[in-house]
Order: C-alpha cells, then sequence, then structure tokens
C-alpha cells in the first residue's frame, strides 16, 4: 500500500512538472504586452520600457521560469503585473467566492439528483420515471446562461427578491449565502440532471447483478433492494461525476460569475488574460491543476472506501 | 404608552434608513482599475475612481470641458510665456493628515516628468525646464518653450499631486490624495467604496459615501440597473437598452460627449493605401450616419475630422467626405483599382468597433473594397495593430482630450508622417495667443481631412443612466472621470 501511494505521489509530482512547463510557456506566447496594455496608445516607447523593467519583462524566458516555479515550490506565486499585489492574496479573496459557491452548487446538486435518480430506478418506466428522464434530458439540454438570464429577471428585476449579482463579502454570512444561492441553483441544475440520469443507469445496471437477485429472493421490496444494496455499487460512477463536477464548478463557473458578476477564480482568470496579467493566470491555473489532481487523488480513495474489492488491489 | 413610544422609535428608525440611503450612492461601472495611481497607467477606470474624488491636480477640468482652479489658487503667466507662477490654496491636508506645500507638487512633477517616469502621458510634461519652490505656498515652473496648453496638461488625471516621499507602491492600493473624498475599501473583484473627507479644503461632497461597483457583463449591469442594486451608470455600456430606461420614469437617461473621435484607422505606409486617391475614395464610400444608427443606435455625432465638435475650434467638414459610392468608384478607378482590392480590417473589442466594422465591410464591398475582418483582443491589437502596424483598417476611438497632436509622430501606428503638419503642431504648442491657437488647430484638421488620413466617423457618445432623483453627475466627460464632488439625491 505504501509503495502504492508513493509511486502515485512521483506520478502526481511528474504530472505538476509537466504542467507547468506546459502552461508557462503556453501562456507567454500569448502576443500582447503588459506594460503598453497598462500604459495606452498615447504613453512614449521608454515609459513603457521603464514599466517593463519595473515589471521584470526584460529578463528572458527561462530565467523567469525558474523563478516562477522556484517561487510555487516555495509558496509563493509572485506579484499581479497589473495589481501589483502579490497573487496569492487575489487568490485568496476569490478562493472565498468559487469555493463556497462550488460547493453549494455540488450540494445542491446532489440533493437534487440522488433523490430523483432513485425514484426513477424504482419505478422505471412509470410516468414518475417519464417525468425525470424528460425533466433532466431539459435540464442538460437548456444552457445555464439562459437559465440565470431568466432568474434574474424574474427573481431579481420583476420580484425583487435577490440581488442581481454582485458579492457583498462574509461579513455577513447570510446576505453573502443569499448572494449565492441564485448562481448556486443555476449552477446545479444541468450538473443535476447529469448526476440523476447517471444514478439511475448506474442502479439498473446492478439489477441484473446474482446479488440482487438474491436480495429480492429474501424478500426484498425494489426500492429495498436498490437501497440497501444497489445503491453502493451504483457509487462509483455517480462519484466520478461529482469528481468531475467539482472541478468544473470551481473554475468553469465563468459565464455563470459574469452574469452575477461574482467575483470568483473564473472571472479573475478572464481578465487576467485580457490584461495580459500573465502571471496571475500561470499561477491560478496552476493551482486549479493542483486541486483537480487532488480531488481526483480523494475520488480515488473513496472508491476504495465505498468498494472493498478495490481496497485489496496493489 | 410604551408600545407607542416603541411604535414611534421603530418608524423613526425606518426613517433614518430611508434618510441614509439617501447619503450614499452605488455607482456603476464596467472594468475594474489594475490599481488606483492615474500617474502610473492610463487606464480610464483609475481616472473614474479617483479624478476630482481623491486625488486633485494643480487645475483641473470642470463638466463642459473647461479648464478651473484645482489646487492652484491662482497663477501668474510671465510676458514671455515661459515662467507660470502658481499659488496653492490654503488649509489643503493629505488624507493621511499632512499639509500640501509646494515641495510637494516640486516632487510630484519632477516625478512624472524623471527619466524612469512609467507616466503614461508623459508629454505632458515634456516642455517643463524647471520646477522650484521658493516657499511653501509658491510653485515656480519654467518652460524650456512656450506651451499654451500648459494649464491644460495640468488638469489631466495623469498630472495630479501625490504626497512628496509617499511609497509610490503602497499608493497603488491605497491612494492618499487631497480630494472630497477618501479611500476607504476596494474588494477585488466587485467594488471600490469612498467615503467623505471631514477636513476637506473647499465644498465639502454632498454625499457622506460612494461605492463604484464593477459589472463587465452589459447585461447584467442592465438588469442590476433594473433591480436598483445600482443607482447610476455613467458609461452604460448597451445603447440597445437605453430606449427602455428613457421610457421607464425611475430612470433618467443622460447623453452627452466625450472626447473619442471614432476613426476608420488606415495605414498610410501600405498599398494601396499609400495614395491618397484611394483615401479619398474610402471617406467618401463610408456612410456615417448608418453606422451611428446601425452600432450606436443614433448616439453619435458624425465627425469629418479629428477634433471634437464641442471644442470652440472645431470646424465641420463632414461635407468633404459626404457619403458618395459613385464618386469612391470613379476615384478607384482613377487611382487605378478598377477592380477594387482586398485589405484587411482589424477590430478591438469595443461594440463601436465590432458593429460597426460589420457595417464598413458592407459599405466597403459596394464600392469593391473586399475587407477580411479580424476581431482581436486588446492585447492581440496592441501587439498587431499598435506595434507591429500590420494592417490595413482598424476602427478604434481616440480618447485622450485634444489629441490631435498624434499625426505629428510619424510612426505612430497610422504612420502618417507630414512634414508640413509636424511643423504646423510645433507651432501651435508655442503659441499662446487664443486667436492664433484657434486658427492654427483648424489648419492642422483642415490638412488632415485634405490628406483624408483616416476615415473619420463620428464623436463617441457618452450615455449613461441613474435614478431619476440623482442630481450632479456629468453630462460630458472631457476627461475620464466620475466627479462625485457635486453629486447628491434630490428627494
Amino acid at each position: 500500500m505504501l509503495r502504492f501511494i508513493l509511486k502515485r505521489l512521483l506520478s502526481l509530482g511528474l504530472s505538476l512538472i509537466a504542467a507547468s512547463v506546459v502552461i508557462f510557456f503556453a501562456i507567454e506566447i500569448i502576443p500582447g504586452d503588459p506594460a503598453r496594455l497598462m500604459l495606452g496608445i498615447n504613453a512614449t516607447q521608454d515609459a513603457v520600457d521603464a514599466l517593463r523593467s519595473q515589471m521584470g519583462l526584460d529578463q528572458g524566458l527561462l530565467p523567469r521560469y525558474w523563478l516562477w516555479v522556484s517561487g510555487l515550490v516555495q509558496g509563493d506565486f509572485g506579484i499581479s503585473y497589473t495589481y501589483r499585489v502579490p497573487v496569492a492574496e487575489m487568490v485568496q479573496g476569490r478562493v472565498w467566492v468559487s469555493l463556497p459557491l462550488a460547493l453549494y452548487a455540488l450540494g445542491l446538486s446532489t440533493l437534487i439528483a440522488f433523490p430523483i435518480g432513485i425514484l426513477a430506478a424504482s419505478r422505471r418506466g412509470t410516468w414518475a420515471d417519464w417525468l425525470v428522464m424528460g425533466g433532466t434530458q431539459l435540464g442538460i439540454a437548456i444552457p445555464n446562461f439562459w437559465f440565470a438570464m431568466l432568474a434574474v429577471s424574474l427573481l431579481a428585476i420583476k420580484y425583487r427578491l435577490f440581488s442581481a449579482g454582485g458579492f457583498p463579502g462574509w461579513e455577513d454570512p447570510f446576505l453573502a449565502i443569499k448572494a449565492l444561492t441564485m448562481p448556486a441553483f443555476v449552477l446545479a441544475l444541468p450538473q443535476a440532471s447529469i448526476l440523476a440520469r447517471v444514478m439511475r443507469s448506474a442502479l439498473l445496471d446492478t439489477l441484473s447483478e446474482d446479488f440482487m437477485r438474491t436480495a429480492r429472493a429474501k424478500g426484498r421490496t425494489v426500492r429495498g433492494a436498490l437501497v440497501h444494496h444497489a445503491l453502493r455499487n451504483a457509487m462509483i460512477p455517480v462519484l466520478t461525476i461529482l469528481g468531475l463536477q467539482f472541478s468544473f464548478l470551481l473554475a468553469g463557473a465563468i459565464i455563470i460569475e459574469k452574469i452575477f458578476f461574482l467575483p470568483g477564480l473564473g472571472s479573475m482568470i478572464f481578465t487576467a488574460i485580457t490584461q495580459r496579467d500573465l502571471i496571475v493566470v500561470e499561477s491560478v491555473v496552476m493551482l486549479l491543476v493542483f486541486a483537480v489532481i487532488i480531488v481526483t487523488f480523494i475520488v480515488d480513495i473513496t472508491y476504495a472506501l465505498v468498494d472493498p474489492r478495490l481496497r485489496r488491489r496493489p | 404608552m410604551k408600545r407607542i413610544l416603541m411604535g414611534a422609535s421603530a418608524l423613526a428608525l425606518i426613517a433614518t434608513g430611508a434618510m441614509a440611503a439617501n447619503t450614499s450612492i452605488v455607482i456603476g461601472d464596467q472594468l475594474e482599475p489594475p490599481h488606483l495611481d492615474p500617474t502610473a497607467g492610463a487606464a480610464g477606470a483609475i481616472d473614474n475612481v479617483v479624478y476630482a474624488n481623491i486625488y486633485e491636480g494643480l487645475t483641473r477640468f470642470a463638466s463642459d470641458g473647461s479648464v478651473i482652479h484645482g489646487l492652484a489658487k491662482s497663477w501668474d503667466i510671465s510676458d514671455d510665456g515661459l515662467t507660470y507662477t502658481f499659488t496653492l490654496q490654503n488649509g489643503v491636508k493629505f488624507h493621511d493628515g499632512s499639509d500640501l506645500t509646494a515641495s510637494d507638487v516640486l516632487w510630484s512633477l519632477n516625478r512624472a516628468r524623471a527619466e524612469d517616469s512609467v507616466n503614461a502621458q508623459k508629454t505632458l510634461f515634456a516642455s517643463i525646464a524647471d520646477v522650484s519652490a521658493p516657499d511653501d505656498t509658491t510653485v515656480v515652473v519654467t518652460l524650456s518653450a512656450p506651451n499654451g496648453n500648459f494649464l491644460f496638461n495640468m488638469a489631466w488625471g495623469d498630472a495630479v499631486i501625490l504626497n512628496e516621499g509617499d511609497d509610490t507602491e503602497a499608493l497603488k492600493t491605497k491612494p492618499n490624495g487631497t480630494g472630497a473624498f477618501t479611500f476607504t475599501n476596494w474588494v477585488q473583484g466587485d467594488s471600490i467604496t469612498l467615503t467623505r473627507n471631514e477636513n476637506y479644503w473647499g465644498e465639502p461632497a454632498k454625499l457622506e459615501s460612494a461605492t463604484i461597483k464593477y459589472i463587465s457583463d452589459p447585461t447584467a449591469a442592465f438588469a442590476a440597473v433594473m433591480a436598483g442594486d445600482v443607482d447610476a451608470f455613467p458609461t452604460f455600456p448597451a445603447p440597445e437598452n437605453l430606449a427602455q430606461f428613457d421610457a421607464d420614469p425611475r430612470f433618467s437617461v443622460i447623453v452627452g460627449s466625450t472626447e473619442g473621435e471614432t476613426i476608420l484607422a488606415t495605414n498610410n505606409k501600405m498599398p494601396p493605401f499609400d495614395n491618397v486617391k484611394v483615401r479619398e475614395a474610402l471617406a467618401h464610400a463610408i456612410d456615417r450616419n448608418a453606422i451611428i444608427d446601425g452600432a450606436m443606435f443614433g448616439y453619435g455625432t458624425p465627425i469629418g475630422t479629428h477634433f471634437a465638435p464641442h471644442n470652440p475650434a472645431y470646424l465641420d467638414l463632414t461635407p468633404q467626405s459626404n457619403y458618395d459610392p459613385e464618386l469612391a468608384r470613379k476615384l478607384l478607378v482613377e487611382a487605378g483599382y478598377p477592380d477594387g482590392f482586398t485589405t484587411t480590417l482589424k477590430l478591438p473589442p469595443p461594440s463601436y468597433a465590432r458593429r460597426g466594422g460589420e457595417i464598413i465591410a458592407a459599405q466597403l464591398r459596394a464600392v469593391g473594397i473586399e475587407t477580411e475582418v479580424t476581431n482581436l483582443e486588446w492585447g492581440q491589437w496592441l501587439e498587431e495593430v499598435f506595434k507591429g502596424k500590420d494592417f490595413g483598417l482598424t476602427i478604434v476611438s481616440h480618447t485622450e482630450p485634444m489629441d490631435i497632436s498624434i499625426y505629428a509622430d510619424p510612426d505612430y501606428y497610422f504612420q502618417y508622417g507630414s512634414p508640413a503638419f509636424q511643423t504646423l503642431m510645433e507651432e501651435l504648442n508655442t503659441a499662446t495667443d487664443v486667436a492664433t491657437r484657434f486658427g492654427l488647430m483648424q489648419d492642422a484638421q483642415r490638412m488632415i481631412a485634405d490628406d483624408y488620413v483616416n476615415g473619420y466617423l463620428f464623436q463617441l457618445a457618452k450615455t449613461g443612466v441613474a435614478n431619476a432623483d440623482i442630481r450632479g453627475l456629468w453630462e460630458n466627460a472631457p476627461t475620464q472621470a466620475t466627479d462625485l464632488t457635486a453629486v447628491y439625491w434630490d428627494h
């Protein structure tokens, strides 16, 4: 087991190094000079050159890569070109929007998907199944930004139940959660639809298994057998999807962040790219790669928890 | 009795709650500034926060574009136009409590014009030969040559006065100015909060506090105004929604002008645009009104040269390049392009460029000019078009006030480089007599119109929306600013 973990850690390290090379060099070749972007089209070239050397951009690519990576290893994400504050500080503020939003959406998505997925599987072929299947089909098909705009025009503009967007900060947790509610719902709907369908088909797959026949033969009802015997087996694909969804929600909520003007990680990367604040883009993308790798790792471990057979594997 | 009293105090609470709302304001803006030092960056978003509110210069712009007194109470100009003696206002304090003295002015001006200065408008200070501070309230600026623009230059956001010896890196996130508002908080990605400066030297602000909220998406901006999350959006990003606001009694739409000349910039060194006949054909192929209606929903003033129509020296030269596709075709034949030609049209992100570009491409096709339209982000645009000069045509709004002098730089991206124009600009820089300056400015406008340097489209309008009870917002934008010092709620 220890050897297994060491091997995993080694491959984790190697993939991080590979990711850092790809991220740094892919981003550095984007055309556009951050100094000229800051000073605009009326600035003289010597003012731009002075700013470039202030930013450290007059050094070569390799020395800058080395500086960046050695900083990352020590937990130093560098200093933003545009904002002149440590990237770590900027990320900190954004993480407290993006992470709660992702967790909130994930929680909602699970709360919606589990019951309706189980319902559809246990009442296969009935109107309840049709309703769930039809509803989730719609949930996947309708783009979530459209949902978002609909929610804003109805709940914010017409009924004034919520603000149209923005994030007031965590000083008042109630207001903060309220501000995240609409975006979390909008993000959760398509995710819940996918999850419910995966849940249903994973449950149905187990129906033909021998142990299910045994359970039914013992006198379990269909739903009883599903919940007590099939659910655990169906968790593997569901957990895989949940892991993927979490990684997506962490940074992929960018359009929803734009619509609700939330200061999250997604919109931060977007703005940083347009401002050519390359060090921010590089460090944040690197951080996300790290987060995804960790989440995958956690999902792997939970596989072993729900399925004892996996624990015995070398 | 107790119950009645409680009821009354609850009412009072509600009432004060309503009153409190009326001394603060939430302003919406599309772009968040990168930092808050106007002397080290061109971003208009910086000035939208700090200009007149937090930082002040020796002079300043009023809403109509005129130059009025700022930190300088008065000034005296020597007869040869070389020496400016400024007397500073009394009792001016920086927000950190230190006094404004002449040495702060000396330090600020010298910093802006220093060798290693990162001031985005360094040319504003180019004519300064020497600055001295004979006593605490007097600043003497000596110019190397007379400069009729000097007081105007000192009104820019890039020329504000900082406190001598402040750590300029720290100022980027914690500005320390002399203005009627102090900086309170910045939630990055979300908003900036300002609070009234109770120790302000001049007329105090009417609002107790102001929040500037950043909403980049036009649809989200619309929703935020409609939902009442934002009280005013001085430069509203979606002109298509203005009619709806106008019809709604809760809002007022504020339409003014900006310093933004929107032009179809033309690469004067790239064939076939090095031929003046081709550029003339281009000018006649463009229907400005169709562009203003189609791309700007009717907001914008047609221009025939690179000059703001609200400037007293403006000449209306639009008839010289009237819409005449027949003439355009004839000129192309004369220039040797009877079958037209193909060129590139590279468009930066603003909607005037993207929407206008589609219309212009169609208009040019009608006279036989095919365009390959490419959409670029600002970073790419600066690299390819502005620096690389790899373009045939592009659309951009030049938003700096009085920027006709960019035509004197032969290396500027549209590469005009006429020696006659350069001489004219040198004369203008040294002329201090108002009538002479007017004449020279008009000569300059005529010269670039005669040479058809660029396609002149329209003056960008400032279209804002605000709660109908808000007074005192700037109608025009003589410089990028959201001056909140005179804003109040009228109930």
